[in-house]
């Protein structure tokens, strides 16, 4: 369990993040809402989401130099990659949230919709994970 | 010249994009650096966790429990404000109805990201570390992104 507190006072570092967003910008800190606003309308908001954007890609180039957390990332092969991408893109989407906007920020808020939706994409995907890992094993998941 | 105090805005900063853009560029590495250090940029901890069949990973578990609790006192805090600090006013989620949109696209995310064990935000701060399977992955989540964005929406049900 010595990963318990690196855990909780990641999800700490989350949560004041997200304050930040809030008390600072006035929103939901939603990273599947940022991405795809990003994509409709670039600029829009004053270019804000795309700091917010950079911010999040600036520390993956820092830990890739520091980390070196890179090696053990992969646990799918290449092709149930898009396939997944896909999918988390579009149902983020049709959805309006993902693990930051609805499983953390919404939840936080007592919102029913973000509760519902938690719910929801954790059964989904906990059942993937069971398909994928307990009974169809010769797809190649790690 | 002076500015009179009544035509001072609500919010901290009467001229605030590049305070706004500095803002949201800290908001972005500090959650990012919560994602790194709580291990949520590693598939296989998420994966580890959903894996309720196998040896169970507790550590999204964890992850939510220490970032909740700090936002849903933010969220209490920040409603005794009429603005925010840097914009003129609040811009949250208002709708409570669920409708079919919300059940089938979060049932839809949940497929892919327990196929790959990346949520948005550990895939982009995945690519910024070059990682090819996180940087497939975004691809892919951008095109699936665009694709929805052009598809009328069901509404409710």
């Amino acid at each position: 369990m010595e990963h318990a507190w690196s855990a909780l006072l990641g999800g700490v570092l989350i949560g004041l993040a997200a304050a930040l967003h809030l008390f600072a910008q006035g929103r939901i800190a939603g990273i599947s809402g940022l991405l795809g606003e990003s994509l409709r309308a670039p600029l829009a908001d004053g270019g804000v989401r795309l700091s917010f954007l950079g911010g999040l890609v600036s520390v993956g180039i820092a830990a890739a130099l520091v980390l070196d957390h890179a090696t053990t990332n992969a646990v799918a092969p290449l092709g149930v990659v898009v396939v997944g991408g896909l999918l988390v893109g579009f149902g983020t989407r049709r959805g309006n949230g993902c693990t930051s906007g609805h499983g953390v920020c919404g939840i936080a808020r007592f919102s029913r919709r973000s509760i519902v939706a938690t719910g929801i994409f954790m059964a989904t995907a906990a059942l993937t994970v069971f398909l994928t890992h307990h009974v169809f094993t010769s797809g190649g998941f790690r | 010249m002076t500015v009179a105090p009544s035509t001072i805005p609500t919010g901290l900063v009467a001229s605030p994009a590049l305070a706004r853009n500095v803002a949201g560029f800290l908001s972005g590495v500090l959650f990012a650096v919560g994602l790194v250090v709580s291990g949520m940029t590693r598939p296989d901890n998420v994966i580890g966790f959903l894996d309720v069949a196998g040896d169970w990973n507790p550590s999204l578990a964890f992850v939510m429990g220490g970032a909740i609790p700090v936002y849903a006192i933010a969220y209490r805090l920040s409603r005794r404000r009429s603005a925010p600090l840097l914009v003129p006013a609040f811009d949250l989620p208002t709708r409570t109805r669920l409708d079919g949109d919300l059940v089938s696209g979060a049932a839809i995310f949940g497929i892919g990201w327990g196929l790959v064990g990346l949520c948005p935000g550990p895939a982009v701060v995945g690519a910024g570390s070059g990682l090819v399977t996180a940087l497939v992955f975004v691809a892919a989540m951008l095109v699936g992104m665009a694709v929805e964005q052009r598809l009328p929406r069901r509404g409710t049900v």
